[in-house]
């Protein structure tokens, strides 16, 4: 993985003993906090509802044991014991101090972490497939360019003072598990001729309102991608609205000028910073792949997995469900579910991610990946581990079985802690988790993926949800809108709205007359509910959702 | 006509520990809603919260949040004030931890 050169590690310290400053000045009184707030913004903290809240990039999605034991030994230090991992390959703090801030931000940097552009109107922290660099269906391993972005853009002057935040995500795979489509800008490398590229997605994005990129070019070669970026960026800086905070995303942009104007402005901006670039980008990207080496793979890696797969299962039905192909056949890739069902989803104490962290040393090459569905990724197992691997995590709650199923469900903060929001998120995922596994439903249901948040804002991803939920405050009470439809792959689509809301008491019976319509309707237990909505579409679940408008029209 | 006044209390976020506190009529800074100084009258609201603004070595985004007067002292009206006074509903964390608060 990557490693901090001299340079990275002296501007983090410098960046760190500057912030350090500054809340020493806020706290003697001599920085109000309308002078500060930015600044600590530029830091990753933000004040929350009951508390502070430090947001810590994990570039990639990528860490190795020592940065995982780190995270711990964060929460564990200067919070309640847990860290949150969020949907965009974070993790949260939820109770920091003030005032122990600059000694979280030291202590993270010396693995190389920080909450450098965490938020502001900046480039945000590149996403990247969580299964990147083992993935069997990839061309490349996408991370060396996500971090080629990262030194790209990190304090680049022009983009430090943009019309908006800015998200880029990248895959190397054509089944897009990194939600490209829904980010204002998405790469998905590919190969022509034998050159390796990119095609570029624009002006996708969530929130109020929820857009899906639409592709800008098919194939940029990858000695100009750089520079094809700047110029799509500043085209955006220069023509992005400033006016209205909710029409400067480059979504807005795209939309009101089309995508063809936008193409032609690029183009033309393109051939004006091409020549700035002069291939110092290639050989940076060269030094940064050698990082990226994959691990020295095992020989004959399934040995004895078999005769416990046979005879274990337990451990049967969690392979069936939380392990994913490896492009070798005698390895795997291991989803470690942080769904329990009844917890907070995406929340880990200090315990289970030291216990994560030594499973990876010892078993998985010392990489772990996060994942924006608020899971941990072991890329690389051996087969013959995968057993031990379970047993360890079966102790320490880490062993559930229900990756793509029902209650792997992503939930944003919501009220429980987020600022901006209208209602709660995360109890309405705990109840529905804890309902369906009462209910013994979740395996006979299959892959459904249910996103929520708590705002229009969208953190929880809920337009691109099977099934997506949206908490509103509608006078004074929480209300829970429901779409249908809505996909995060390579076949991205917005959810449509089934209608009016419900209230927080009933959202979990109208999930579940949701899934009931869907195991009513669907052809056989191999029709996906994504499927059966596609097929019979909106009208056999209205009727389900809303009996008495049923009623009214006959 | 303008609306009639309804009852507030000033609140806000300890500028080191960032939890919520309310203003109390003795000019102290409380962690518990039920201390909180009811303020029933427009000119006297603006006022305190111009104290309360001052004090920004010590609190953080100080504003006018709706309360009713109930048997032991201001109650929230809305459900995100009910929250604030609370703590989280996942973890007994926040205020519950040391003063429990049932909600409404
Ligand atoms: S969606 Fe809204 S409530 Fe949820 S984390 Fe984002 S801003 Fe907060």
């Amino acid at each position: 993985m990557y490693r901090y050169s001299e340079f990275d590690t002296a501007f983090l310290a410098a960046r760190n003993a500057q912030f350090r400053a500054q809340v020493e000045r806020r706290i003697d009184g001599s920085l109000t906090e309308d002078e500060f707030k930015p600044l600590r913004l530029m830091n990753g903290l933000y004040l929350q509802l009951h508390a502070y809240m430090l947001r810590v990039a994990i570039p990639y999605g990528t860490l190795n044991s020592a940065q995982m034991r780190k995270l711990a030994y964060l929460a564990e230090t200067w919070d309640k014991g847990y860290g949150h991992f969020t949907t965009r390959q974070n993790i949260q703090y939820n109770w920091p101090k003030l005032s122990d801030v600059p000694d979280m931000l030291d202590a993270l940097a010396e693995v190389g972490l920080h909450a450098i552009q965490t938020s502001g109107n900046t480039i945000r922290n590149v996403t990247a497939d969580h299964f990147a660099g083992a993935a069997a269906d990839e061309v490349a391993d996408p991370r060396p360019y996500a971090e080629l972005l990262r030194q790209w853009s990190t304090d680049h002057p022009e983009f430090q003072f943009m019309p908006r935040k800015f998200k880029i995500a990248i895959t190397g795979s054509a089944n897009d598990r990194a939600v490209i489509k829904a980010h204002d800008i998405g790469l998905q490398l590919v190969e022509r001729d034998g050159v390796l590229g990119a095609r570029v997605i624009v002006g996708g994005g969530l929130g109020r309102t929820p857009m899906i990129g639409q592709e800008l070019s098919p194939f940029v070669s990858f000695d100009d991608l750089l520079a094809y970026l700047e110029a799509t960026v500043s085209v955006w800086n220069q023509i992005g609205r400033r006016d209205n905070k909710y029409k400067a995303r480059i979504k807005i942009t795209v939309f009101e000028h089309g995508i063809d104007a936008i193409r032609a402005k690029v183009n033309e901006r393109f051939l004006k910073v091409r020549g700035q670039f002069k291939g110092a980008d290639m050989a940076l990207l060269d030094r940064i792949k050698a990082h990226f080496a994959p691990p020295e793979f095992v020989q004959n890696g399934q040995s004895g997995f078999e005769d416990a797969y046979r005879t274990d299962n337990i451990f049967r039905s969690w392979v069936d469900t939380n392990i994913a192909a490896h492009k070798r056949d005698d390895h795997a890739i291991v989803t470690i579910s942080l769904k329990a069902h009844g917890a907070t989803p995406g929340d880990a104490t200090a315990e289970q991610m030291r216990v994560m962290a030594d499973l990876a040393e010892c078993y998985a090459y010392d990489e772990l990946r996060i994942s924006h569905e608020q899971n941990v990724i072991l890329p690389h197992v051996p087969r013959a581990h995968l057993h031990a691997i379970f047993k360890a995590l079966q102790e320490n709650g880490l062993s559930t079985a229900n990756i793509g199923l029902i209650s792997d469900i992503i939930a944003c903060p919501g009220m429980d802690y987020c600022a901006l929001a209208t209602a709660r998120s995360i109890p309405v995922a705990q109840q529905i988790a804890t309902r369906f596994e009462e209910l013994k439903l979740e395996h006979e249901i299959g892959a459904l993926k249910i996103k929520i948040s708590g705002c229009i804002n969208a953190c929880g991803h809920h337009h691109v949800g099977h099934i997506g939920i949206l908490g509103l405050d509608r006078a004074g009470v929480e209300n829970y809108q429901i779409t249908l439809g809505g996909d995060a792959t390579e076949t991205a689509t917005i959810g449509e709205r089934t209608g009016p809301g419900f209230a927080y008491d009933q959202i979990v019976p109208a999930i579940e007359r949701i899934v009931e319509t869907y195991l009513d309707q669907r052809l056989d237990r191999e029709e996906s509910f994504i499927e059966t909505y596609r097929r019979v579409g909106m009208a056999p679940f209205k009727a389900a959702l809303y009996p008495e408008a049923r009623a009214d029209a006959a | 006509m303008a609306r009639a006044f309804t009852p507030k209390v000033i609140t806000a976020n300890d500028l080191i520990a960032g939890d919520v506190i309310y203003q109390t009529a003795d000019d102290r800074w409380s962690r518990d809603l039920a201390e909180a100084e009811l303020i029933t009258d427009e000119a006297h609201a603006q006022l305190r919260l111009l104290d309360a603004v001052r004090q920004a070595s010590k609190v953080v985004g100080a504003y006018l949040a709706d309360v009713r007067p109930g048997p032991n002292g201001p109650e929230p009206v809305h459900f995100r004030e009910d929250f604030r006074r609370t703590g989280p509903s996942n973890y007994a964390h926040g205020k519950q931890e040391t003063s429990p608060q049932p909600r409404a």
